[in-house]
């Protein structure tokens, strides 16, 4: 680990306020939010930021997500580096313009304040709302705390622009969890950050000396190659991820493992996955079973979009059983990520067992004894226990 | 006649040739545009003042001046017959497609 930050400094601030200030740090040129629970600490902190002149920025109020989405695609077809942020509702607002950001090859970043989408009517938080963007061509990351909020944000700038991605990022944050909780997060320097992403010098913008037509109709017989280029991005994205968390990690001194960072999975007959703050809980969990000596261990899942199918299938030798907590769920069917987690083990030789946990809907606390009781249903299950494939966790009635 | 001529458009060989995302160079013409028309408009030279109102008026833009002779660019003339209704000369006639004197 080789440490060069020159003047980073601590401070104790929320994971809104983390995001604020990593967005910051990456120096857009332009800005387009409109504010959501729980994300609208990030609009007014930037909102200040550019007010006092600490940011050389163009902040453009909008009078909608979908608007936002438009304002940033518009600066980026600019050149600009373009910020915006938002969470549910607002999310589902701009559907239709991820498409179009991901399709024209934009990198845009994005940070998204998980919170389930209505109805019921609730601003609590779960990742119905961005799980269910899957298909809109962005990258998309998870965090667990403040720090790597704000440090996925200076890292999603260097991915999304990497010449072999051009794809925008959306950095997700557990709503309240994550965006309202306050920690002790090392702000770096912005001579370190300066060094880490340089100006952004777009290969996709409007260049007067070489016109060129954006956003264009691609027929029906070229459009399956436009795709294609999008599934290649992503691809290289899986390599670009490790390389840029290597080269973040030797700057800053903080490695976060890629596409999924495993936790005391070494000799583990079952273990659970999960994105976003409850890993966090997780490891206190594994932490006091290993101490126990019961042979658990965690697998968090940071990317969804690319998804490390490569990684789940190198786990299915090595696992019996595997636990899938969602903070979702696909109705009629179920959690999104237990379904893909699924599909990358059934060509595998040994296929584990796996058991969807539905858990931490719209906000209810994924608690310790609750992820305790996910083992131990496991351990049921590889004893040979009958246990149900899809499970809801702390739910009151059953049928 | 000093309209823009119609370019082949050079189609990617290879996915090294696909651009970033769906864009092409600006401002290509590439294919004519005038399949829908059903009324070429024919222009009499000898009645013809060259005052320039179809010029002006020509929703397409497709009438040239640039020569002695007003010129009509029916690669894009969509057949309106605007310019022809507005003539002070009378001396812009809307004739049928295929019809014999069509030029």
């Amino acid at each position: 680990m080789v440490n060069k930050s020159r003047s980073s400094r601590l401070d104790f601030i929320n994971g809104d306020e983390a995001v604020a200030y990593g967005a910051k740090l990456c120096r857009p040129q332009v800005i387009a939010v409109y504010p959501i629970t729980p994300q609208t600490i990030v609009v007014e902190r930037l909102a200040e930021f550019v007010a006092n002149g600490l940011m050389n920025c163009e902040y453009v109020y909008v009078e909608s997500e979908h608007s936002a989405m438009c304002a940033a695609m518009g600066a980026s077809l600019v050149g600009a580096r373009a910020f915006t942020a938002t969470s549910s509702q607002g999310l589902a607002y701009m559907h239709e313009m991820l498409h179009y950001v991901s399709g024209s090859r934009f990198p845009i970043v994005m940070m998204n304040a998980n919170r389930t989408l209505a109805a019921p009517w609730n601003i609590f938080g779960d990742q119905r709302d961005s799980l269910a963007q899957r298909d809109t061509g962005w990258i998309q990351v998870y965090v667990e705390n403040g720090q790597e909020a704000l440090d996925m944000i200076i890292q999603a700038y260097a991915l999304a622009e990497n010449d072999r991605v051009y794809t925008p990022v959306m950095v997700n944050l557990d709503g309240f969890v994550n965006t309202h909780t306050f920690e002790l997060v090392e702000i770096p320097d912005q001579h370190d950050v300066d060094e880490f992403l340089p100006p952004f010098r777009s290969k996709n913008a409007i260049d007067f000396t070489n016109p060129r037509s954006f956003c264009i109709t691609a027929a029906t017989e070229w459009n399956t190659e436009f795709r294609y280029q999008q599934q290649e991005a992503m691809n290289n994205a899986k390599k670009v991820i490790g390389e840029v968390d290597k080269k973040f990690g030797d700057q800053f001194g903080r490695y976060y493992g890629g596409l999924v960072e495993e936790y005391r999975c070494a000799g583990a007959e079952v273990v659970l996955v999960g994105m976003g703050s409850v890993v966090g809980t997780s490891r206190i969990v594994v932490d006091r079973l290993r101490d126990l000596g019961v042979e658990v261990g965690l697998v968090k899942l940071r990317f969804y979009r690319p998804f490390p199918v490569e990684y789940f299938k190198s786990l299915s030798t090595r696992v019996k059983a595997i636990g899938v907590i969602d903070r979702d769920l696909s109705f009629g069917y179920e959690g999104a990520v237990a379904s893909d987690v699924k599909s990358a083990l059934c060509s595998t030789e040994v296929v584990p067992k796996v058991i969807n946990f539905i858990a931490g809907i719209a906000g209810r606390d994924i608690t310790k004894e609750n992820i305790e009781e996910m083992y131990n249903r496991l351990f049921n299950l590889i004893k040979g226990g009958d246990e149900k494939e899809l499970q809801f966790i702390g739910l009151r009635w059953e049928s | 006649m000093a309209k823009p001529k119609i370019v082949k458009f050079q189609y990617p060989q290879s996915l090294q040739e696909m651009p970033l995302g769906p864009s092409a160079a600006a401002g290509l013409l590439t294919e004519p545009n005038a399949g829908w028309r059903i009324q070429r408009p024919i222009i009499d030279h000898a009645k013809c003042s060259k005052c320039l109102l179809c010029w002006v008026l020509c929703p397409e833009g497709v009438i040239d001046k640039e020569n002695e002779e007003l010129e009509i660019d029916m690669n894009y003339c969509k057949g309106c017959g605007l310019c022809a209704h507005e003539c002070p000369k009378v001396s812009i006639t809307m004739v049928g497609e295929g019809e014999a004197d069509g030029q």
